[in-house]
């Protein structure tokens, strides 16, 4: 699961949507894995306004990437900025969480992640 | 014709085996009439090359079974939405679905980068029309998914009509064997009531899970009542908000079978 999976991801309790807790999930114990992608500066350029900058700052950090800036970049300073590409590049399309917990921040509930797969089924106490 | 990803690796006695059901979603998808709504739905700049792009569009298909289509959207996403960087996402409440789903996406991702780039004069520059996979995660439709964010939701749901729905979970301190195994295939074809006891609740959860912009291909078959279910979705939200269209059918066979696909959509 590519570490940019997890700003489309939010935890499955039903009461937890409205909590703003609740995303991002929390990587815990995750053992990363990397692949080797052709670097696509168009996509990270056109990734830029549907990512959560905030979100993805707290990702990267808890994950052990160099800390992001506090703003995101705009599309003229992403394109010019070579190592910027490259980092992002790396952080987003390339690295995958292999093995781990997603943790949500309102519930505290653990999401098991194996071999590359998350699983969101709740138990039935929760659903 | 684009071709269709190899699944000869899936373990069909717990993972759905792709049939013609999973075949009409991939000629509906391809068809020139959906390919164009797609292109002009999420322009980017090399499809009219005057504005900005569009951000990438995120694909998002609930129970992609063997991932057959998901692998294929992915693989041929330069030639189905007119654009590279697209984003795929499965969701699969069964784990081998899950595992099956990530192989098929790498293999055809790697077999369309094979004839794309092999044989040419060009071998160094990459030919690849091949979008990105983000991965395919086990849960219950699009529960964990961030609301307002899918632009592309595919469903082959459970459409069979059942007495009963398979339960979700296996049973505590349950074994591997053929009972489970048959309440995995369980739960890809068995749909309740009418056979839509499961498409319902993501019907219920479109307005939610799709971005504004958001588009969901949905396969009906004829027991469904997919005339009423159409219905139904055009008086969700205010008044003419949503819409929904069939845009695929599978004429071939007149049985109780008969399959749609509708396109749901904010107009």
């Amino acid at each position: 699961m590519k570490v940019l999976t997890l700003n489309f991801l939010t935890c499955a309790v039903k009461t937890c949507k409205s909590s703003s807790d609740s995303f991002p999930l929390h990587p815990k114990d995750a053992e990363l894995v990397s692949d080797d992608v052709e670097l696509n500066p168009q996509l990270l350029v056109n990734l830029l306004p549907r990512i959560d900058w905030k979100a993805l700052r707290t990702t990267s950090t808890e994950l052990g990437f160099p800390e992001l800036p506090e703003q995101p970049p705009t599309a003229e300073e992403l394109e010019a900025d070579e190592k910027m590409l490259k980092d992002l590049h790396t952080l987003l399309v390339e690295t995958q969480m292999n093995e781990g917990k997603l943790v949500c921040g309102h519930c505290g509930h653990e999401y098991a992640v194996r071999e590359g797969i998350a699983n969101f089924l709740l138990p039935s106490h929760l659903v | 014709m684009l071709p269709t990803p190899s699944t000869s690796h899936v373990p069909y006695a717990r993972v759905y085996e792709p049939a013609e059901d999973s075949f009409l979603l991939l000629d509906t998808l391809s068809a020139p009439s959906e390919t164009a709504f797609l292109a002009a739905r999420f322009p980017s700049s090399s499809s009219s090359s005057s504005s900005p792009s569009s951000p990438p569009p995120l694909v998002l298909e609930v129970g992609p079974g063997s991932g057959v289509v998901l692998a294929f959207l992915t693989a041929h996403a330069a030639a189905l939405f007119s654009r590279r960087d697209v984003l795929t996402l499965g969701v699969d409440v069964n784990r081998f679905a899950c595992a099956a789903t990530g192989e098929t996406v790498r293999r055809a991702v790697r077999d369309d980068s094979a004839s794309s780039s092999g044989g040419g004069d060009n071998v160094s520059v990459s030919g690849s029309g091949a979008g990105y996979f983000l991965g395919a995660a086990q849960g219950d439709l699009a529960g964990a998914v961030r609301p307002g964010t899918v632009d592309v939701l595919v469903f082959n749901p459970p459409y069979v009509p059942t007495a009963e729905l398979p339960s979700m979970r296996q049973e505590e301190g349950g074994t591997v064997g053929y009972e489970e195994d048959s309440r995995l295939l369980a739960l890809s074809y068995a749909g309740g009531r009418d056979g839509m006891e499961v498409t319902e609740r993501l019907i219920e959860a479109l307005p939610g899970v799709l971005s504004g912009r958001g588009v969901a291909y949905l396969l009906l078959c004829a027991q469904n009542k997919p005339e009423e279910v159409k219905a139904r979705i055009r008086k969700m939200g205010r008044e003419g908000e949503w819409r929904a269209e069939t845009v695929g059918t599978s004429g071939k066979q007149a049985g109780w079978e008969k399959l749609q696909i509708v396109r749901i959509w904010r107009d």
